[in-house]
């Protein structure tokens, strides 16, 4: 009877009169939704297993089918909303945590959008990158507050490990097991060839991908998997991660069906076991505590690589920002609260965490008004969607932005948020060999470089826009940025004036 | 001369490639009006098991046993590429039991089909490789 309170959440329309009955949308179905009838020989579908990942629709060579938000409602209920409703019906039905996967979907405010870009006119002169050289190359580490000397009088040109980037973007953390190995590929080979880094995630780095090093960021996070020497050793940072924008204050869970072959030998962990990441670092509980890990990491690395320490965008970022600074580490990333997640507690991923924009602006401003700037690097993801977002952020204060969902989406993902079921139709957050293989990594790393490529001209543009010829110069550059639709308080965190001012 | 060759790594065995081929090879400028309720004869055919699947077409043999066992004299290589003359098939199926790949079949009319890659029809190239959505199937030069 329980499974009748809960109606299908899409319709499948299929146009009959295009429909060839080639199955192909039968083939790629991992949720198995469509079959074929012999005995009709018709295409028939069972909605209640549709997710919406669209990808029967983007396969269908006649363009016959749709899916379709199912318009059968409950009564409309400003307070009861319909997700509401059909969300207390599971837990009715489980009596357990609701999971959901990908970024916060709530109509919470985007202060992206709400925020404008300047442009040059008449009094000072706009510059064609086309036509001028324009530079969107960065480096991220400790820098130098002052020149020294060495005794013999000669400028100290030493300098703490930085990493290199041709623009201000990388690949933030997947962990392999959270994605494909074939994701992976992807991302490594496209990281390798835009001159930029990507991140392994928790789950260490498979053998095949030590060749990708110099363009790799290793992570270490509360579960240490895959943590070894060479591992430490593979890439050219080396990250903490304490916590995730999409589910701050909680570890993770990879389930055992998950940890087969490759990625099990990866974590080094037994097969079928489920991966459990712990809310905390069970050595960490301080400052101190964290600065004891991030001088271990660069013992063991003969302090030629900087760490990173990542964190999610909570209430104090900025007071723990500064904690962050003073431990020793390089570069603090920070993820925003609509950060993407292979699978967190619906109620968490919704509900905890603040808005990057603002984070950014407040750790940004503390880390000046303590003079210890220089003492980190600040990366910030959390739903960077585009190049004026990487703008708006570089000119809020951040050295260079962490993108994830945007390069899935560059993958083919479509967002049905349903990578917690392992049946990702994409190839990309499943372990499933059939489903992996759809994802060729010859085409994904092309599109990934496709992608940043595109955003690179158009950081160019806008920053020609401004008169501005390098990252540099726009860094901090608040002037640069205006608000709309904000209120006074607002505009005073984000240290912006409201336009027209 | 190009070829059409078959990652099976990337093959996802969704008979896209069938689909595409018969549609191609039809004359009929509308896939759904090509194909609806019509049995299909496609040049190429998806092989495999549960675990991998790969696309098998002609590999225009530079030293083919079809065209060398033709009776009929209707199988001949132009610039390299294998091609049939309908006309003069007699429908002996000698080429199809020679063939060590599979690749040669019986089309609608019970005489046979193979693929010429497209050079004669509307597409102008494979039209299989054209539209792989997962590039498994690619027509180079090696």
């Amino acid at each position: 009877m329980e499974k009748y309170y809960i109606t299908p959440e899409f319709e499948v329309i299929r146009n009959q009169n295009r429909c060839i009955a080639c199955r192909v949308c039968e083939r790629q179905c991992a949720n198995e939704v469509h079959t074929y009838d012999v005995d009709g020989k018709i295409m028939l579908s069972d909605e209640a297993k549709c997710v919406n990942c669209q990808r029967c629709v983007s396969l269908c060579p006649t363009h016959a089918l749709k899916i379709v938000k199912n318009e059968c409602s409950f009564r409309e209920n400003a307070n009861w909303q319909s997700d509401t409703i059909k969300e207390i019906y599971k837990q009715a039905t489980s009596g357990g945590v609701l999971l959901s996967s990908m970024g916060n979907p709530k109509p919470l405010p985007v202060y992206w959008d709400k925020i404008l870009i300047n442009a040059s006119q008449v009094t000072n002169p706009s510059i064609d990158p086309l036509r001028e050289p324009m530079e969107t190359r960065v480096f991220l580490g400790k820098k130098p507050d002052s020149i020294t000397r060495k005794p013999d009088g000669s400028i100290d040109t030493t300098i703490a490990p930085q990493l290199e980037l041709t623009m201000p973007v990388m690949f933030s953390a997947m962990s392999y097991g959270s994605i494909s190995y074939n994701a992976h590929e992807s991302l490594a080979r496209a990281a390798r060839e835009l001159g930029i880094y990507y991140n392994t995630g928790e789950g260490g780095l498979h053998e095949d991908f030590y060749c990708y090093g110099e363009n790799t960021i290793v992570q270490v996070a509360s579960g240490r998997f895959g943590v070894h020497e060479d591992y430490l050793n593979a890439g050219a940072a080396i990250e903490i991660k304490m916590g995730q924008g999409a589910k701050p204050g909680i570890g993770g869970h990879l389930p055992g069906a998950k940890i087969v072959g490759e990625v099990s030998r990866t974590r080094m962990i037994p097969e079928g076991s489920d991966a459990i990441s712990p809310a905390p670092h069970h050595d960490i509980y301080s400052i101190e505590d964290l600065r004891q890990l991030v001088y271990s990491l660069k013992e063991s690395s003969q302090y030629k690589k900087p760490v990173i320490v990542k964190v999610a965008a909570v209430h104090n970022i900025a007071a723990i920002a500064s904690g962050i600074a003073r431990s020793g580490a390089d570069i603090i990333a920070i993820d925003g609260f609509r950060g993407g997640t292979g699978a967190a507690p619906t109620r968490i991923r919704d509900n905890v965490g603040i808005p990057i924009e603002l984070a950014l602006a407040a750790v940004d401003r503390r880390l000046r008004d303590e003079g210890i700037r220089n003492n980190v690097s600040l990366v910030v993801g959390g739903s960077i969607r585009s190049a004026s977002d990487v703008v708006k952020a570089i000119a809020l204060g951040a050295d260079a932005c962490y993108i994830a969902t945007s390069a899935l989406l560059a993958l083919g993902c479509h967002l049905c948020r349903t990578c917690q079921t392992g049946k990702c139709n994409w190839g990309i957050a499943t372990q499933r060999p059939e489903l992996v293989k759809r994802l060729n990594p010859d085409i994904g790393s092309e599109r990934l470089v496709n992608l940043l490529t595109a955003w690179r001209h158009e950081v160019k543009e806008l920053m020609g826009g401004m008169g501005i010829n390098s990252i540099e110069a726009l860094r901090g550059n608040r002037l640069m940025l205006r608000g709309v639709g904000l209120t006074e308080k607002e505009l005073e965190i984000l240290g912006i004036s409201h336009a027209g001012e | 001369m190009k070829r059409i060759y078959v990652d099976e790594k990337h093959c996802l065995g969704c008979h896209l490639c069938e689909y595409n081929c018969a549609y191609a090879n039809s004359g009929i400028n509308n896939m759904v009006k090509a194909l609806k309720d019509k049995t299909i004869y496609p040049r190429i055919r998806v092989e495999g098991d549960e675990k991998i699947t790969y696309a098998v077409s002609c590999r225009h043999c530079t030293d083919p046993l079809c065209v060398k066992s033709c009776i009929s004299g209707a199988l001949s290589i132009e610039n390299g590429t294998i091609c049939i003359d309908h006309n003069k098939c007699v429908g002996c199926l000698t080429c199809i039991l020679v063939c060590p790949y599979g690749a040669v079949t019986t089309g609608e009319g019970g005489v046979v089909q193979k693929c010429e890659l497209c050079l004669k029809n509307a597409s102008g190239a494979p039209a299989c490789v054209a539209g792989c959505p997962n590039r498994a199937i690619i027509y180079e030069e090696r």
